[in-house]
């Protein structure tokens, strides 16, 4: 049984700007290392949503590293549907203290909890629902939002997309029951990157006017224009808040950069799910501060 | 044998409406999703008693296993309704993701399974719903037999922590079981002590293996007849322990022959005692429209192949 010693704890929502910024910058770090360590993983997708983790784990949910339960009852609780991201996920659960920084190293490897795509079954604290397969994520979080009602629980549940998940039938699905039942009290986001595996979404499989089309599901739809600056998801969130409790479900449309942080991963769908060879890596993590220190 | 009386006939679905009924009276953590089949499901009842636990979610399956999953963080536990093959193959990534290997106390339950489901045809008479739920890690697969079992089944679900799939059918069938049963997951049911074969059942072939039983004391053989109504986990001591006995065996369900409990049957004789065993299953064909009676003689599930099975497995001994 290995052991691992907690390190590089920031005291959540204690953090200024600045330093959610440096966070942000180790994050990317870990994410860079941990895919090249195993050379697999999706590191595209995780650099790009480093800040609406960051804001959200280190600023805006209320929730307890340190009590991690599954019914999480009175707190905020977050699902991932686009489970293959699960680097950035991971390094920030770490970050904020669920589990040790140190784990970050078993990353996909033999007898890990963090497997490649995010599971319950080797009980991860942090980790309410597997995801992998797209497209479920949004109907867990409005059947946990629904729970929450029947307890009377006022905390909010949130959920991320990737935008090429939304092909999926299923999220369509939520998205009628969601405003036909008036589900108010989740936030969706989707990670509106313009990309998937195969290429720009636009032309594998075109969302067309996705802010029109959420809003004739019956959702009230709020953007971040930059999901890269750390002021703006913050800012965003935060009006998404006073959106909640008006009767309909509310969803973030955050465009970001897919890669952001490491410049030849950027303007690409190429680094969506490979791994950075040994050069390509130290160039990476030369673009990329040590804030927090390395795992 | 002569102890097995039919009290009525009965639909199963009914006895599930039944038993969420009364399973909402005592645990208010009890919640039910339906796709659009409330009142083939019989969870009309519920949903009038208990309407802000209860959650239409129209025509859509997928989201309504996802929300079922969801539901249960916080400490609800969703039963949701659909025909059993809207609740399996349509969704089967769905119950295999965010269900199975997510660990979540949800009860799929699952109607009008089988050839009984009658002249809706083969696109909703599913005969693979059993071995697609069996092979999900964690999943506790259920076939209770009548009325009765149905609804003491439906009841104790809720004190398992787990996921479950419950399936039942459509038609009325002899309901002979105890009203208010003591239900418990896993343990098979000893119908009728016999030495020469042993009759293994499950859902609404139970009453067949029972008519089945008579004919072959008239013929002096003398069948051990078992209620599995619990697929898995499987009563393996009590599968072990009659077939030991008996030196030989017949399966019976309303399912292929392919991933049904015969096959699970088989995987256990095969590894401690093989023995000589026939199976009265569906053979790789799909069903198609007709009364559940005419088809069950069509495809072979009836009280005569049941005795013929039999016939066979004491020959081969």
């Amino acid at each position: 049984m290995q052991t691992f010693t907690f390190e590089a704890l920031i005291p959540i929502q204690m953090a200024d700007t600045s330093t959610l910024k440096r966070t942000c910058s180790q994050v990317r770090r870990d994410i860079v290392r941990m895919v090249a360590a195993v050379q697999s993983g999706h590191p595209g997708g995780s650099l790009g949503c480093a800040e609406y983790f960051v804001a959200q784990y280190f600023h805006n949910l209320k929730h307890d590293p340190k009590k991690f339960n599954m019914d999480g009852k009175n707190e905020d609780l977050f699902f991932l549907s686009n489970g293959h991201i699960s680097p950035v996920w991971y390094s920030v659960l770490a970050r904020t203290g669920y589990f040790p920084v140190s784990e970050l190293a078993t990353f996909r490897k033999l007898n890990t909890r963090l497997q490649g795509h995010p599971a319950t079954h080797d009980h991860l604290p942090g980790i309410r629902m597997a995801s992998g397969s797209l497209g479920q994520g949004l109907s867990v979080a409005l059947g946990a939002a629904l729970t929450k009602k029947l307890n009377g629980d006022k905390q909010l549940v949130y959920s991320l997309h990737g935008d090429g998940e939304l092909q999926e039938g299923q999220i369509w699905e939520a998205a009628l029951f969601a405003a036909h039942r008036k589900i108010d009290n989740v936030i969706a986001t989707v990670d509106y990157n313009g990309r998937q595996i195969d290429g720009d979404v636009e032309n594998v499989l075109s969302l067309g006017n996705l802010r029109s089309k959420w809003e004739a599901f019956g959702w009230t739809v709020t953007e971040i224009e930059n999901g890269n600056d750390i002021d703006q998801v913050i800012n965003g969130l935060d009006h998404a808040k006073t959106l909640t409790g008006k009767g309909k479900p509310v969803i973030i449309l955050m465009r970001t950069e897919m890669g952001m942080g490491v410049d030849y991963m950027m303007g690409t769908h190429k680094w969506h799910g490979s791994a950075p060879n040994a050069e390509q890596t130290e160039k990476a993590l030369a673009q990329l501060e040590e804030t927090l220190g390395d795992y | 044998m002569e102890k097995f009386k039919i009290k009525n006939q009965q639909d199963t679905r009914s006895g599930f409406g039944e038993g969420l009924l009364e399973l909402g009276r005592k645990n208010p953590n009890v919640v039910a999703l339906c796709a659009d089949l409330t009142g083939s499901l019989k969870m009309d009842a519920f949903e009038k008693e208990f309407p802000e636990r209860f959650f239409q979610t129209g025509i859509a399956e997928a989201n309504m296993i996802g929300l079922a999953a969801g539901m249960t963080v916080g400490g609800k536990i969703p039963y949701t309704g659909t025909f059993a093959n809207f609740s399996t193959g349509r969704v089967y990534d769905q119950i295999r993701q965010s269900v199975a290997y997510s660990d979540k106390n949800v009860k799929i339950c699952a109607s009008h399974a089988g050839l009984t489901l009658g002249e809706d045809g083969a696109t909703h008479q599913i005969l693979e719903d059993i071995g697609m739920m069996k092979m999900l890690p964690g999943m506790t697969v259920i076939n209770p037999c009548d009325f009765n079992q149905t609804k003491a089944a439906t009841i104790a679900i809720a004190e398992h922590v787990g996921p479950v799939y419950l399936r039942f059918g459509r038609p009325k069938v002899p309901n002979f079981t105890e009203e208010n049963q003591k239900f418990e997951i896993g343990k098979a049911l000893m119908l009728n002590e016999g030495v020469d074969v042993t009759i293994f059942a499950t859902g609404h072939l139970v009453w067949k293996a029972i008519e089945a039983g008579r004919i072959l004391l008239e013929k002096g053989i003398n069948p051990e007849i078992i209620n599995i109504h619990t697929i898995k986990p499987l009563d393996q001591e009590t599968v072990l322990a009659s077939v030991r006995k008996t030196k030989c065996c017949v399966t019976a369900e309303e399912h292929q022959a392919a991933g049904g409990l015969g096959e699970s049957i088989a995987q256990v004789l095969a590894r401690n005692f093989p023995a000589p065993m026939e199976m009265v299953a569906v053979n790789d064909t799909f069903g198609e429209s007709g009364t559940p009676d005419e088809l069950m003689v069509k495809y072979g599930l009836d009280t005569p192949d049941i005795v013929r099975a039999a016939e066979r497995a004491v020959a081969r001994k």
